[in-house]
């Protein structure tokens, strides 16, 4: 709540005391946005957007400028993203339905799978865990405590063992126990070591063996207090393993998560989830409309 | 995003080729693509202003010496105010008590568990000394298991107990079994936890209190964006630590956070974490950090190539 509150803030005193867009208050703006970790060319780009329309309408108040930035912002938003979702759902003819959480070291994974399968198991669905982790110390307990909290059962190897295998006994797992949903966690890896990430291509092809076409769902975890780095693993990741939705975490800090914004708009990659928290319900739909209203709201 | 950096640099740089002296007007196109530069870098957007600043007034009215070129003469000040910017010499740690205790904070996820194993680790290695690591996160999900597969990695004693919720009181205990069974050095890993947590904060602060440690050292992550300065200067306002620990650096970040937290909390930045193994530890050293964040190895052998 903070975060936006001060962007808000912020967004106020760039316009205060001006009754017009002039390139004060731009300058203002993009100084707004660069320290929302926006980036300067995702940035750029929302000004551009503004200036033509103060441009083509000739007169455009300050009172006016909320409600543009929001459409702005939106548009970027809104070529992968509905905006329209509340609730956690899963298609329907995919059974079951295999996600794969990827991501580089510390952003999340794990403990967006814990809330992921708490929310899914509470729609109903019969959930299963992976510990794809075999890496990191003690990873593979601490998707188990998750599996537990949520009721879930979990499908795990020893530490050090091949991350490929475990995928494959829990998809095997998942189709015997007729299971609707299968969440396969993955060791933290930096997106420039090339051996990691060719690992993950190796775990989704060993998956389909079990079941075609899976992961049915890429979904690639950012941290939200990241910067512009977090370009390069959004680019490095979908190369390696063709990402499908994003879930962005942390937010429950000052940090503003602004990156997503030209990631979402320069991958066409839709964010699913928020993260706002270390609760197992510390988790929410991405709503494109909520996350814009949540720059601007709070007069 | 980084690919055209140098590229845009060389552009820049290429207005200052073959004037005599730098002024107002050739300088103004450098400057602001190394502001973009820094932004990019992930730099706080003040502290980037501040420095471009500076940069510009230790540059006008330079006369440029007949070995270099303006451009490289441009690079050499951006490069050696950065470098000054990030601190002097190296800065070892305080291990004057006895036990030495640091004590290790920083957001969740930012790598104080990995790095305490590594620190402990560096310190029976290469300082010959006897570590105790304490499991003082009561809060993350098997976080105790973690601290104790990591001290076997390395066979490093971890004290832990699993019974206790307060984080205050197994600290005082580490350091109690320290000084029983001749640990000379205690590392207490805590739980991450946000600027904005007051509960947290104070607990943070509860424990530093009661153990006085020799050392605080802040852990962030090399990727922060824009609110690291905001983390940092929370974390010093509360415990005005001794040093900044700067992780994931094996990645291509550029690591701008570096200059806003030095910038913000003039604090030492001593060690950087370059990988998730126990041997990826390394100490800091200012002018390679200025060249990372800047590209500077790129630009460099571009003004020398023109
Ligand atoms: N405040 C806050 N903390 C979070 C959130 N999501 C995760 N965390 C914390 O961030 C830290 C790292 O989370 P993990 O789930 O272990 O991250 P990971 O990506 O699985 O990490 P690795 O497997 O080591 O790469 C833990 O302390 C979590 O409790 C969030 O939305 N808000
Ligand atoms: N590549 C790389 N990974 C690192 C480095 N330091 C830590 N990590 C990884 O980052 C992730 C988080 O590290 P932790 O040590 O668990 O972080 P933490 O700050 O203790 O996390 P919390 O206790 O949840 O707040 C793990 O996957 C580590 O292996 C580093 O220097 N390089
Ligand atoms: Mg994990
Ligand atoms: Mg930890």
């Amino acid at each position: 709540e903070k975060t936006k509150t001060s962007f808000f803030g912020k967004l106020n005193k760039a316009v205060a005391g001006k009754s017009k867009v002039d390139d004060d208050v731009l300058d203002n703006l993009e100084e707004v946005l660069v320290a929302s970790d926006v980036g300067v060319d995702t940035t750029l780009k929302i000004i551009k957007g503004i200036e033509a329309r103060v441009a083509k309408d000739k007169y455009v108040g300050t009172e006016e400028l909320n409600e543009i930035l929001r459409e702005e912002i939106a548009r970027l938003l809104s070529e992968t993203n509905s905006g329209e979702d509340v609730e956690f759902t899963i298609p329907k003819d995919k059974k079951p339905y295999v996600i794969m959480v990827v991501g580089v070291n510390g952003v999340g994974k794990t403990t967006t799978i814990g809330k992921l399968a708490y929310q899914f198991k509470k729609q109903g669905y019969k959930v299963v865990l992976g510990a794809g982790d075999t890496f990191r110390a003690a990873a593979i307990d601490q998707l188990q405590i998750w599996a537990d909290r949520v009721g879930i059962p979990i499908i795990k190897q020893q530490m050090g063992s091949d991350p490929a295998s475990v995928a494959f006994d829990t998809l095997s797992s998942a189709v015997k126990n007729d299971a609707d949903v299968v969440i396969i966690d993955t060791a933290g890896r930096l997106h420039n070591k090339i051996n990691l990430m060719n690992e993950l291509s190796k775990v989704s092809r060993v998956m389909q063996k079990v079941v075609p076409d899976t992961p049915n769902d890429v979904l690639l975890v950012l941290d939200g207090s990241t910067g512009q780095n977090a370009f390069e693993q959004a680019k490095q990741f979908t190369k390696a393993t063709n990402v499908t939705s994003l879930a962005v975490t942390k937010l429950d800090g000052t940090a503003k998560g602004g990156v997503v914004i030209g990631i979402s708009d320069q991958f066409k990659i839709p964010v699913k989830y928020i993260g706002v928290g270390e609760g197992i319900e510390d988790l929410q739909v991405f709503n494109k409309y909520e996350f814009v209203d949540s720059f601007f709201s709070n007069k | 995003m980084f690919d055209n950096l140098s590229e845009k640099l060389d552009k820049a740089l290429h207005v200052l080729k073959g004037h005599g002296q730098i002024t107002e007007i050739n300088v103004a196109e450098t400057l602001k693509e190394v502001r973009r530069a820094l932004l990019d870098a992930d730099v706080n957007f003040k502290i980037a202003k501040e420095f471009t600043n500076t940069v510009k007034e230790k540059a006008l009215g330079q006369d440029v010496l007949t070995a270099l070129q303006p451009g490289q003469l441009m690079v050499k000040l951006v490069k050696d105010e950065l470098t000054q910017l990030m601190g002097g010499d190296v800065e070892g740690i305080n291990l004057s008590g006895d036990p030495s205790v640091v004590l290790m904070s920083g957001l969740q996820g930012s790598g104080k568990t990995t790095f305490s194993g590594k620190l402990a680790s560096y310190l029976k290695t290469k300082k010959t000394k006897k570590p105790l690591l304490v499991a003082c996160d009561v809060y993350r999900p098997a976080a105790v298991d973690q601290l104790h597969v990591v001290g076997d990695q390395i066979g490093v004693e971890v004290f832990s107990d699993r019974g206790n919720t307060d984080p205050v009181a197994i600290s005082k205990a580490g350091i109690a079994y320290a000084k029983a069974n001749g640990h000379n050095v205690v590392i207490i890993d805590t739980a991450g936890r946000l600027a904005v947590d007051e509960e947290m904060m104070n607990e943070i602060a509860n424990i530093h209190k009661a153990i006085n440690p020799q050392e605080t050292l802040f852990v962030v992550d090399a990727m922060t964006g824009q609110d690291a300065v905001n983390t940092a200067k929370a974390f010093n306002d509360i415990l005005n630590f001794d040093g900044v620990i700067l992780t994931k650096l094996d990645g291509d970040t550029r690591g701008g956070a570096a200059i806003s937290i030095k910038s913000v909390v003039n604090k030492p930045i001593k060690f950087i974490g370059t990988g998730e193994k126990m041997d990826a530890i390394d100490v800091f050293y200012p002018a390679r950090m200025a060249e990372r964040i800047l590209g500077m190895g790129d630009v460099v052998s571009l003004v020398e190539r023109a």
